[in-house]
């Protein structure tokens, strides 16, 4: 029978302690591996955003220059109810199981760690929804010129949707049916993102410098990534309470 | 002898009784000063050389919008404070808070569609201080849902604590972005709620007006706090005893 | 350093109206077990939380080495580890893996000993099979695996023995001795006796 090391002896070959840093980048790799055994859940929110994105020339006109019009409006609309749609998975399943808690519980920053959640959260919906943006805003008519601008400025706004929705996501963990209140605190916060990217697009569409809108989209995501995740924390140890 | 007075008010006993004491040194004032204002805003100031009568709607209008924001800002820093400091009682402050503050977002919104109506021809316009009252009225009410939607009153005031501060940090940059997208779609100025040049005759009773709103808040604040404490503090002995004097 | 004790001060909690616990005080010193009892709803999950920090009491004090745990509260959890009612496993992840990511953000363990671990409760055969298709006996079994690997001074267990049958029952009177025999100190919330675990205090909670 194997002996386990003491409480207070040293033996640092086997056991050595973790910087916030490395647990934050532990946590990082976990959830993208928990990801990518479970695949089908990541398409989710990419057909939903498809999906409403053909409402609108359904909705209002199949020709092109009309969509063209609306093409700004209507990609963030959709994209900012597909990221609400992805929400509801960041804390729930680490709630529900208690690993939260032993975050909370395991010595390190616990905003560190939400970061690296909503981090992951953003490399597995934020992401691919703004690489899937370019198709959507060719559906919608936009010149195959203002694509690269509008993958630019998808990538900034969801990198800030995805933070303010961990707020609204760990203010409603374990709230029976949250959905619909989560989108109602996460949308008010989130329409400055959605102004200033839906801009950032008509500028693209139009051809003009994107400099300007793409900075305010950046400064939002700068305040984002420095107060959501401890706004995010508390309310995570609240709900632990 | 300063931390004594903090330290008293927090304890719901104190503030309930204190809350009863002071409601009619507000509740007077307020009704004396919004009939004033009233007097002098719908009677006695002259009507404006640009929008005729229709301006008077504003001693209800931008009062309501104010109060709206200000009750925002009290709800928030009191949510703040029991938060911080785990003071029950603010809680309750910021918990009473939330509606009036709604109510007066109500307000604001009705009356401004009211005052746009015989300037626009319709009853709603994109301006930027209107959606910001809209944006403001949503805060308002997710606040109030999130309250409702957790059973346990320790975490529904926490978190809606985190919630308060969050909106309030995001309040101004909501207000900017909102301003710099009305100010993209230039729309000439008459779709504008403008507040027309004031003669001191005008600035008077709104003043009045403003003051008296904000008595009045202070005032019904009290009362809706005597009820919260009511409600929180039911299972506790000294309330059965306040309630016997 | 000073000596591992954990002490309750007056320990006073609500949940909403309910006055759960009462005034609650002990005094546990280093390589001693303290049992708490009591019938369901008396308090005992209250308590270990509030002893982990992640509950408020309205009143009242915990001390750990002395010092107030307020004080210094992130590092008063790094050096305690807290087993809940459910086993804190992702069910996608295999039983290594879940040690590894749990134990991981707190400590660097080796493979090596984290096959060890799990070897002491039993469970070396499951290491790479998925939580999702272990019994909740098994799974009991590695989070059994993960408290001991954290290699911390005070336990805290909520009904350690769910699930278990009667040989697991012993493991854990064995574990916990073995922490205590390091100079540790174990809290456990029991419902039945635990065969093999010597408990010096015990702590009888009335609803």
């Amino acid at each position: 029978m194997t002996t386990l090391p003491d409480a207070g002896a040293a033996h640092a070959a086997d056991v050595s302690p973790v910087t916030s840093f490395g647990a934050a980048s532990l946590a990082l790799r976990r959830d993208l591996t928990l990801a990518f055994r479970k695949p089908a859940q990541l398409i989710q929110p990419l057909a939903f955003f498809a999906l409403v994105t053909m409402l609108f020339p359904l909705a209002i006109s199949p020709e092109l220059s009309q969509l063209r019009q609306v093409a700004p409006g209507a990609l963030w609309a959709a994209a900012l109810l597909a990221s609400l749609l992805a929400l509801e998975f960041l804390f729930r399943d680490d709630s529900q199981d208690g690993t939260l808690e032993q975050y909370a519980l395991s010595g390190q920053s616990l905003t560190a760690l939400i970061f690296a959640k909503t981090l992951a959260h953003w490399l597995l919906t934020g992401l691919p929804l703004a690489l899937m943006a370019p198709l959507a805003a060719i559906a919608l008519g936009a010149p195959n010129s203002s694509l690269a601008g509008i993958i630019a400025a998808v990538v900034l706004g969801s990198v800030t949707l995805s933070l303010i929705g961990s707020i609204g996501a760990a203010l409603t963990l374990n709230i029976k049916r949250s959905s619909v209140l989560l989108s109602l605190l996460t949308l008010p916060l989130s329409l400055p993102v959605l102004i200033f990217g839906a801009r950032a697009t008509q500028v693209a569409i139009g051809g003009g410098s994107l400099v300007a809108p793409l900075e305010l989209l950046a400064a939002l995501a700068v305040l984002g990534v420095t107060l959501a995740p401890l706004a995010a924390g508390a309310a995570v140890r609240i709900s632990l309470e | 002898m300063n931390f004594v007075w903090f330290h008293r008010l927090g304890s719901p006993p104190y503030v309930y009784a204190l809350a009863q004491r002071l409601t009619p040194w507000l509740a007077w004032p307020a009704a004396l000063l919004i009939l004033a204002g009233l007097w002098g805003g719908l009677v006695l100031a002259p009507p404006d050389y640009q929008q005729g009568d229709g301006f008077r709607i504003i001693y209800v209008h931008a009062p309501s919008a104010w109060m709206s924001l200000m009750v925002y800002t009290s709800m928030a820093v009191s949510a703040a404070v029991g938060l911080i400091w785990r003071i029950k009682v603010a809680h309750a402050v910021a918990a009473a808070c939330a509606p009036i503050g709604a109510s007066f977002t109500l307000a604001a919104l009705v009356t401004g569609s009211l005052w746009g109506q015989p300037m626009w021809g319709t009853y709603w316009q994109w301006d930027p201080r209107l959606t910001s009252e809209l944006v403001l009225l949503f805060l308002y009410l997710g606040y109030m849902g999130l309250r409702a939607g957790i059973e346990d009153t320790q975490r529904a005031d926490r978190a809606s604590a985190v919630l308060a501060v969050v909106g309030v940090v995001n309040v101004p940059v909501i207000h900017y972005s909102v301003t710099w997208w009305n100010s993209l779609h230039q729309a000439p100025s008459v779709m504008r709620l403008a507040k027309p040049s004031m003669a001191p005759a005008m600035l008077v009773p709104l003043l009045m007006m403003l003051a008296g709103f904000t008595l009045f808040f202070g005032a019904v604040l009290l009362v809706r706090l005597r009820a919260e404490i009511l409600a929180r503090e039911r299972a506790n002995p000294w309330l059965k005893e306040a309630l016997a004097r | 350093m000073s000596p591992n004790t954990l002490e309750a001060e007056n320990l006073h909690l609500w949940r909403g109206e309910r006055h759960v616990l009462r005034g609650v005080g002990f005094c546990l010193p280093a390589g001693q077990c303290l049992k708490l009892t009591g019938a369901n709803g008396a308090g005992k999950t209250s308590l270990l939380r509030t002893l982990a920090g992640l509950m408020y009491p309205e009143e009242g004090r915990v001390r750990f080495r002395g010092a107030d745990v307020r004080e210094d509260l992130r590092g008063f959890q790094g050096s305690l580890a807290y087993l809940g009612h459910e086993p804190p496993l992702k069910a996608d992840l295999t039983a290594r893996e879940n040690l590894r990511y749990w134990i991981g953000t707190r400590r660097r363990v080796s493979d090596a000993l984290l096959g060890a671990s799990l070897a002491r409760v039993g469970a070396e055969d499951l290491s790479e099979r998925l939580v999702r298709t272990l019994s909740a006996g098994q799974r009991r079994r590695v989070a059994l695996a993960g408290l001991s690997l954290c290699a911390v001074p005070l336990w805290l267990l909520d009904e350690p023995a769910t699930n278990l049958d009667t040989e697991g029952q012993g493991l854990v009177g064995s574990l916990i001795a073995e922490q205590l025999a390091r100079g540790g100190l174990a809290v456990a919330a029991v419902h039945h006796e635990l065969p093999g675990l010597a408990a010096q205090h015990h702590l009888e909670l009335a609803a």
